[in-house]
């Protein structure tokens, strides 16, 4: 009996202390709170260094995704470079889930701290490349993956690439 | 059959196999690159090793590779042993050594063998640091991209380039690790069949360039079984469709038919589909000639109305399914119907039936063609009319091989030493044809001789056979054919064939005789002709002689006597001659045209109907061996696109007939048909009908990992529509279903775990080669049933003037069928219209290559270009068939030829992949 009635004080002496602690409730949308640079919000396709479009169209995000909410096309370029011909995420279905940057073998897909994309009408949900593609390099400051692959494109001839040796001539008798 | 442990797990297997094809067979996984189930084993990847025991005792057993390794009763192995697989890791570590990080930008990926393999064997992370090797590559032509660095020197391309499929410009260059794998030049790959480089190569050195240049992962595929609608063979195929669009074209295999591999037209000729001639709208011509869209429900009601007022005739075609010859057939009763096949084919077709009837021989599979040991070919060129056929004859030269392998105990399987031992050794192989074929370098004795000429030397040898001969005059006969008859009498399995394509019915009856000569001698014989067209067979099983022919049909439009013409997916410009057709479509008061390519005789249609393609409707297929097989739509009909079955069974509804006011669905219209003859029973048998489910579950077409769901159509509108019902068939527009064992003619594609390449047919097969799992239903129709037309033919007014030449029909795989040809890649590879001269008849005209003849024949004049071929005998002019003013020629006619005196020579076309695929 009496112990029931001190844990009834003392919950009731803690509860008027947190009346002076700080609180943790922020005035969003006018005071915004921290996130970090991996946050996993708005998906963005970024550019290579050179600022070409880094997505090759490999169509691994589009696997990847639970929700199959990402859908492209690839094409090929003037320059040998493959490239989406479209490229459309439906954010109604996605889920912020990460696993299109994880599957991406060419960095281009990314997710950033951005939560902020909320729309009166559906529709508007559906993202095309001209609403994807940024004009940065995003996390990943270095990569380009035509300098590593052996694809042959404009201005890198085969053997061009890292790590790669002189293309061979067939026709020399040399060991 | 021998029992041999595996990891300590007794398992029986077939005698004569080698340890990797058993462990298939067993469903167990062993990696491996070089063997191939058609082509065999040679040891060289070292891939497939295995751990073989001594005996139980044996703990530390020997490394021995699992594809050169012959099974024997109580032999021991272990897959799983750790020597065994950590030496597979060190191989693929090895072969990976030099491979590109191209992946991502592969047409292979996500259907790789190599990628499977890596994965298999357990190898993950590069450890070699120094510089990867790399190659340049080359331009092979419109159909295949080159890759050189993705290269694994397995020496499957060149085995089955070479070796298997007899091409000779793609050989193994250069030495040690600078071994390449090309031509000795840039230029397109020459063999009808490099398109099996696609799915031979375990990696990406070889792939499909209308896929590289508008790509979608197997994954990403909506498939359905089909039948290539190319010729008259009935490959199976498995076409791949992406947003509304057909993608690629892979093989599904069938053991009796196509096994592993088709034809480059069968794999590069589907994609008209895509087309920008397709018909967008029904359409009805204005007074000023245009066409103005109009709205399908208005357009049937008023054909439907001048259906029971009119005389109306209507065409049917080859080229399109039984079902839709059927309910036209039905819609304007069979004496208004007409096969819509020229009167010289439908002469030659039924000789052929009458051959088949009478010879008594059996007819026989692609498959049972690679078993026959003695080939007789009178006049057909098969690579061009029947391609897949020809890579079975390459393999029944091989028979001889096999038999000489088998005397020195050496399994079929051991290929380098089997074509070490052998050499140049092969089964007699005959050929009689007017110009030289693509399988002049097998044969043992070619005879170039004219049509009328090759039917007197089948006869000769039908009378050799028979023993016949005996006056001197006829010596020379067997002077000359003697080493023929003796060939075909020593074989065990002989074969002749021939068929409609030499068009002359004389050639087609010399073959049946040979084949009775045969018969008679007790031989276990077959015979094979080969038709023009998908369904020739089955339209003419279909009219039964019954309808009307098309000189008939010509006739009644000069009589003016019919009101209505209705021509279902026929292009009469290349049936008939020019001036005969111009002539029945205007007298026609009213020509009604379905089809699915905007062509000719659509122009002067005054309504047209858009058609589906065999890819977006179903249908059966008789093929050359009488076998009806069924075709499933990959994807749906983009509106207002619909099966010709379906918008002719809606005006069949609307003008109340009879029959067909019961219709409901394609499995109906199907059952009619079989219901109506007694020749057709049987072939609603083909598949199983729309209500086939397994477990209550319909069979996918789309892979389990389809992607994009949500997002594909998602631009037009966020709602996600349903997904399709498909209430015409057993398969459904969806990810979800049925996915293991199913019947051999509802797999859509293969897939399994761990294969994700077409190598997962394995897994669907019993044993190498062997059948389906699921089972698969055959449904041939019996000789004895086949009725043939009893149309009688005004036999061609042969001309055997010196000044005239005898016109010979020629084809080209590439350019003679109406509907590849209109496919982009092979587009760049069809030859121009052209007549085909011998040198001496081009040296009397004075013309050389790119000049103008014209023709002088019974149908006028033409103006055609001068092409020579040298191996063409004098009197005689090829005539390509399937080009616009061929028709105006019938084959058999004498012309008269003159030099065109203001011909205009083409300037040269370059090759626009060439011109802008510098990358490519």
């Amino acid at each position: 009996m009496i112990e029931a009635f001190v844990s009834q004080i003392r919950t009731i002496w803690r509860i008027l202390l947190h009346s002076f602690t700080k609180a943790e409730t922020v005035q969003y949308p006018e005071q915004k709170p921290y996130l970090a640079p991996r946050y996993r919000g708005r998906i963005v396709l970024t550019r290579d260094p050179d600022g070409d479009e880094r997505c090759v169209a490999c169509n691994l995000c589009a696997v990847a995704c639970p929700p199959d909410c990402i859908a492209l096309q690839q094409g090929t370029r003037e320059d040998g470079r493959w490239y989406p011909e479209f490229f459309r995420i439906n954010f109604s279905r996605c889920i912020m889930c990460g696993m299109c940057e994880e599957a991406c073998p060419t960095n281009a897909i990314q997710l950033t701290p951005d939560f902020e994309m909320c729309e009166y009408d559906r529709q508007n949900m559906v993202y095309e490349k001209e609403h994807l593609l940024i004009n940065g390099t995003g996390k990943y400051h270095d990569y380009n993956f035509y300098r590593v692959s052996g694809l042959k494109i404009d201005g890198k001839d085969k053997g061009e690439a890292q790590n790669e040796a002189e293309p061979i001539d067939v026709k020399s008798l040399l060991p | 059959m021998p029992t041999i442990v595996i990891d300590g797990k007794e398992y029986e297997v077939p005698q004569g196999e080698n340890i990797l094809e058993a462990c298939l067979g067993l469903g167990l996984d062993l990696p491996y690159f070089c063997w191939h189930p058609a082509m065999g084993s040679i040891g060289s990847c070292r891939q497939c090793a295995v751990i073989q025991y001594q005996n139980p005792e044996d703990e530390r057993g020997k490394l021995v590779m699992g594809c050169m390794t012959p099974v024997q009763d109580g032999a021991r192995f272990s897959i799983t042993n750790e020597a065994a697989s950590s030496f597979r890791e060190f191989i693929i570590e090895s072969l990976m050594v030099n491979h590109p990080h191209d992946c991502p930008v592969c047409a292979e990926g996500g259907e790789c063998h190599l990628q499977d393999m890596t994965v298999m064997a357990g190898h993950r992370d590069r450890r070699y640091r120094g510089l990867k090797k790399t190659h340049r590559n080359q331009y092979l032509g419109p159909l295949i991209h080159h890759e050189m660095n993705r290269c694994i020197t397995c020496y499957r391309c060149v085995r089955f380039y070479k070796d298997y499929a007899g091409g000779s410009d793609l050989s193994a260059m250069a030495s040690h690790d600078h071994v390449y794998f090309g031509r000795h030049e840039d230029g397109k790959l020459e063999s009808p069949f490099s398109g099996n480089l696609v799915e031979v190569c375990p990696t990406g050195v070889f792939t499909d360039k209308h896929l590289v240049n508008d790509y979608t992962r197997k994954w990403d595929l909506q498939s359905a079984p089909s039948i290539c609608p190319g010729c008259s063979v009935g490959c199976n195929t498995s076409p791949g469709e992406r947003y509304g669009k057909l993608k690629r074209v892979h093989n599904r295999y069938n053991p009796d038919i196509n096994g592993y591999f088709l034809c480059d037209k069968g794999r590069f000729g589907a994609t008209y589909v895509n087309s920008e001639k397709r018909i967008p709208a029904v359409g009805r011509r204005s007074k000023d000639g245009l066409f103005d869209a109009i709205d399908s429900s208005q357009a049937l009601t008023d054909i439907a109305k001048g259906l029971s007022t009119s005389k109306v005739i209507g065409i049917g075609s080859p080229r399109t399914s039984i079902e839709t010859n059927f309910a036209l057939q039905n819609l304007v009763g069979q004496q208004n119907f007409c096969t819509g096949i020229s009167e010289t084919e439908t002469a030659l077709v039924s000789a052929c039936i009458e051959a088949i009837k009478e010879s008594g021989a059996k007819i026989p599979s692609p498959r049972e063609i690679e078993r026959c040991d003695a080939i007789l070919i009178l006049g057909e060129d098969v690579t061009n009319t029947a391609t897949r056929i020809a890579l079975s004859l390459r393999q029944a030269v091989r028979n001889e091989a096999f038999n000489m392998a088998e005397g020195l105990q050496l399994q079929s399987w051991q290929d380098a030493a089997t074509r070490m031992l052998v050499q140049d050794e092969r089964s007699p192989l005959f050929l009689a044809s007017p110009h030289a074929t693509q399988l002049d370098d097998i044969a043992e004795g070619i005879f170039n001789l004219s049509p009328s000429n090759i039917a007197h030397l089948g006869y000769s040898v039908a009378s050799l056979i028979e023993g016949k001969k005996d006056d001197a005059a006829k010596k020379t006969d067997a002077n000359d054919y003697g080493n023929i008859a003796e060939a075909l009498l020593k074989a065990e399995r002989p074969l002749i064939i021939s068929g409609t394509g030499v068009t002359d019915t004389s050639v087609i009856k010399a073959a049946s005789s040979i084949t009775s000569a045969l018969v008679a001698k007790g031989k276990e014989t077959y015979l094979s002709l080969i038709y023009q067209e998908a369904n020739t067979l089955g339209i003419t099983l279909l009219d039964q002689g019954q309808g009307p022919s098309l000189s008939n049909i010509f006739e009644q439009g000069e009589n003016n006597s019919i009101q209505t013409l209705i021509i279902v997916e026929n292009d009469l410009y290349r049936r008939a001659a020019k001036h005969k057709v111009d002539k029945l479509l205007q007298a026609a008061d009213q020509v009604i045209v379905l089809d699915i390519l905007d062509n000719e005789t659509c122009n002067q249609a005054d309504i047209v109907i858009p058609a589906s393609s065999f890819a977006e409707c179903e249908g059966t297929l008789i093929n050359f061996e009488g076998r009806a097989q069924r075709h499933f739509p990959v994807f749906e009909s983009k509106h207002p696109c619909r099966p010709s079955w379906e918008w002719l069974t809606e005006i069949g509804k609307i003008s109340s007939n009879k029959n067909m006011l019961e219709w409901q669905c394609f499995d109906d219209i199907n059952k009619a048909c079989s219901e109506s003859s007694s020749t057709l029973t049987g072939i609603n048998e083909v598949a199983p009908d729309r209500k086939y489910r397994v477990g209550g579950r319909k069979i996918p077409r789309q892979p389990h990992r389809y992607s994009g769901r949500t997002a594909m159509v998602a631009n037009l509108s966020v709602h996600e529509p349903k997904q399709t019902d498909d209430t015409e068939t057993p398969l459904g527009f969806t990810m979800e279903g049925h996915s293991g064992d199913r019947p051999g003619e509802l797999i859509p594609f293969v897939w399994a775990p761990g294969w994700n390449s077409n190598h997962s047919v394995h897994k669907l097969q019993t044993g190498s080669e062997g059948e389906l799992k699921g089972g698969r239903s055959v449904v041939k129709i019996e000789s004895k049933k086949l009725i043939q037309s009893k149309q009688q033919v005004k036999s061609v007014n042969q001309n055997n003037d010196q000044d005239h030449f005898i016109a010979v029909a020629m084809y080209k795989i590439f350019g003679t069928g109406e509907l590849s040809s209109q496919s982009p890649g092979i587009i760049e590879l069809c030859e121009s219209e052209s007549i085909e001269l011998a040198i001496e008849a081009a040296d009397k005209l004075g013309v050389s290559n790119g000049d103008g003849v014209t023709a002088h024949g019974v149908n006028g004049t033409v103006d055609l270009e001068v092409k020579i071929n040298d191996s063409l005998i004098s009197n005689c002019v090829g005539i390509i068939q399937g080009m616009p003013g061929a028709a105006n020629i019938n084959p058999g006619e004498g012309l008269s030829l003159t030099r065109s005196e203001n011909w205009v020579r083409r300037s040269e076309i370059i090759s626009s992949d060439q011109l802008g695929g510098k990358n490519v």
